[in-house]
């Protein structure tokens, strides 16, 4: 298992754009990945779900990859939040 | 009769309305018998979601690429949503163990997510509750056979709704459409949004009072003020008529420039940025196509309170401007208070002369505590965009060491708490006052910019006071002095390779654009509005010519020739 936590670098935070983006990121991958804000932990292949998080630009959320392919994703997840996020 | 609502995209719409009725979905309170059953339901579930997503990706696959990929995008959100692992298994939940006919197994679960992201205290993440609720009504539709909103409009027709579900203005043929109104949703409804990116007028949150609309209604729609006039007499309507040509006129003149480079014909580009406050002034700017801040007043967070801000607000309120500027620059001026700005928290000396006094740099330099907390703020700011840090009325070349040595300080500080924050930040200083502008080739080997300050730079040139009814004429920013002033800066800056930009009112002043482009200078920070004037003169100008006013002005030894001079070939 392998887990990370990112600051949300994008104005209005994970909105819809991003979080379509991530569900679709997810599905490349076997691993079971979950984002994590506050108490709460959902998987990242619902976007109902990630957005319930409501999670906004400033925040910190933690992301947890879990299988055979788990570095793979989680490289992936990082180029995601440090890359991707601010244009999307 | 006049019905007022939020106005969520400018403009003015004259047109006859078309009120839309979507069949309610509806709960029917039907149990299932048996396994059997239950095995159909879920089948029907999944059949419903899979015509669904085909819908959509039809709808995906007309999109017309000119209307933008705003709609696009919403379209693979609902693709997303149509087939989300957690709706399918909270209705499966639903079905299996609470025997609920599929229909109302949707309807439940749907309103149950609508409702979390209604309650949310964020406009942005409530209005989803509007995408949701239109793929459960999607998913509701394809389980029965229902009749979709009818898409046979007039041109000119103004579409009054309760809402408006992403989904129906996406399939409504846009370019019949003149105007929308609703009875809820706000500025950051789907609807909005949609009307904006294709500008369209249109009026939300009217309220049960939108229901007085019946179909036919003549209506004038004005987007900007948030009304609706129904049923208007002749002479409303002439004069709307007006209203509407010279605000398409207008908009037509910003959008050709807004996306447009501001380069010269000869291909010398320009930046141009604008003044700016706080996060929403950010955003704005960026409508008239700002390409960044070159001049974002901190003072606006220290003024109307009763103490200082904390570093904490200070940085939430910085954040908040980086990232409103999307990675586009911002630069950011210390607290510049002190002369004609008073805090009613902080003592200020009584002083013969305020504006050779106390103030700006100076204050902070001696009030070391305030200035740290601010620069510390900042630098935590900047690790959320790309933010430059910028000192004002710096006169000697010891006040930058100074002030330098504190951001040094205040950066230390910050990386020892393990804090992160941009340690590349670009550090400048406002020319405005003379001596700095003279002494621009010993400053420019401490920044990394300038900002030439206008306001101040003509006032302490000239030693005028502009509030001065007696001599205000003496204040004038093209006074060959001053202008002297100006390029020597341009020139000792180029000079030492570093960026000159120029934030005060000369910079907006369309008459100066020339003559400052032929300067050398290629930055430009104004006030939002008046970058499409400026960039207009930009991309009509060469270089060759710019570089020819310059040398035509130089030879002239008074204000009122230059600007007689500039007047007429601004013309």
């Amino acid at each position: 298992m392998i887990s990370k936590d990112y600051i949300i670098t994008s104005a209005e935070g994970i909105h819809a754009r991003p979080a379509t983006a991530l569900v679709k990121l997810t599905k490349n991958y076997k691993s079971v990945i979950s984002i994590k804000k506050g108490d709460k932990t959902v998987k990242l292949n619902s976007l109902l779900n990630i957005l319930s998080l409501a999670a906004k630009g400033g925040e910190t959320i933690s992301i947890i990859a879990e299988g055979e392919d788990e570095t793979a994703a989680m490289e992936a997840i990082d180029q995601f939040f440090n890359e991707h996020l601010k244009d999307l | 009769m006049t019905i007022s609502g939020i106005g969520v995209s400018p403009g003015i719409a004259i047109g006859k309305a078309r009120v839309i009725k979507k069949q309610a979905v509806a709960l029917t309170g039907t149990l299932l018998l048996n396994n059997e059953e239950i095995t159909i339901a879920i089948e029907k579930f999944d059949n419903a979601v899979a015509v669904s997503v085909t819908e959509v990706e039809l709808m995906m696959s007309n999109h017309d690429a000119s209307q933008g990929s705003e709609g696009l995008e919403i379209l693979e959100a609902h693709i997303e949503l149509l087939g989300d692992p957690q709706i399918r298994e909270d209705v499966v939940e639903k079905i299996k163990a609470e025997r609920k006919n599929v229909n109302d197994a949707v309807i439940e679960v749907i309103q149950a997510a609508v409702e979390v992201f209604k309650s949310m205290d964020n406009d942005y993440m409530s209005a989803r509750a509007a995408d949701i609720e239109d793929i459960g009504n999607r998913i509701v539709k394809n389980l029965t056979p229902a009749i979709g909103i009818d898409q046979d409009y007039e041109a000119g027709t103004i579409i009054i709704a309760v809402d408006l579900a992403p989904s129906d203005t996406i399939s409504m043929d846009i370019t019949k459409i003149a105007g929308f109104a609703t009875q809820i949703g706000g500025k950051t409804s789907h609807a909005a949004i949609i009307a904006k990116s294709r500008g369209i007028p249109a009026v939300l949150g009217c309220g049960a009072d939108l229901q007085s609309v019946e179909d036919g209604d003549g209506l004038i729609l004005d987007g900007q003020n948030g009304s609706i006039i129904i049923n208007p007499d002749g002479e409303t309507i002439k004069e709307f008529e007006a209203k509407r040509d010279s605000w398409v006129k207008e908009l037509n003149l910003l959008k050709s420039l807004k996306d447009t480079p501001a380069k010269t014909i000869d291909g010398t580009e320009a930046h141009l940025l604008s003044n700016i406050a706080d996060a929403a002034e950010m955003e704005n700017a960026l409508e008239f196509g700002a390409q960044g801040s070159g001049l974002f007043r901190t003072e606006f967070l220290f003024l109307g309170r009763n103490d200082f801000p904390s570093e904490e607000e200070q940085f939430e309120f910085y954040k908040a401007v980086a990232l409103k500027a999307k990675g586009k620059p911002v630069t950011v001026r210390t607290l510049d208070i002190g002369g004609d700005k008073q805090l009613p928290y902080f003592n200020f000396p009584e002083e013969q002369n305020p504006f050779l006094g106390y103030r700006a740099i100076r204050l902070c330099l001696d009030r070391k505590d305030i200035f740290i907390t601010q620069l510390k703020a900042i630098l935590r700011a900047s690790a959320f965009g790309k933010l430059k840090i910028m000192f004002p009325m710096i006169a000697t070349v010891n006040e930058i060491r100074t002030a330098k040595a504190i951001l040094k300080e205040a950066m230390q500080e910050l990386a020892n708490q393990g804090i992160s924050f941009d340690r590349d930040i670009k550090i400048g200083i406002m020319i405005e006052i003379p001596s700095a502008a003279v002494i621009a080739d010993l400053l420019a080997k401490e920044v990394d910019f300038f900002s030439i300050g206008t306001n101040d730079l003509t006032q302490y040139t000239l030693a005028v006071d502009r509030m001065n009814e007696k001599i205000k004429d003496l204040y004038d920013p093209f006074d060959p002095a001053v202008l002297r002033l100006i390029a020597n800066v341009i020139e000792q800056g180029h000079k030492a390779n570093i960026e000159v930009g120029m934030c005060g009112e000369l910079a907006g002043d369309p008459r100066a654009t020339l003559l400052l482009l032929g300067m050398g200078l290629t930055e430009f920070s104004m006030s939002a509005s008046s970058i499409p004037v400026v960039k207009s003169k930009i991309i009509k100008a060469s270089l060759a010519e710019a570089r020819k006013v310059y040398e035509d002005v130089k030879q002239m030894d008074n204000s009122k020739d230059i600007t007689n001079y500039l007047q007429e070939k601004t013309q």
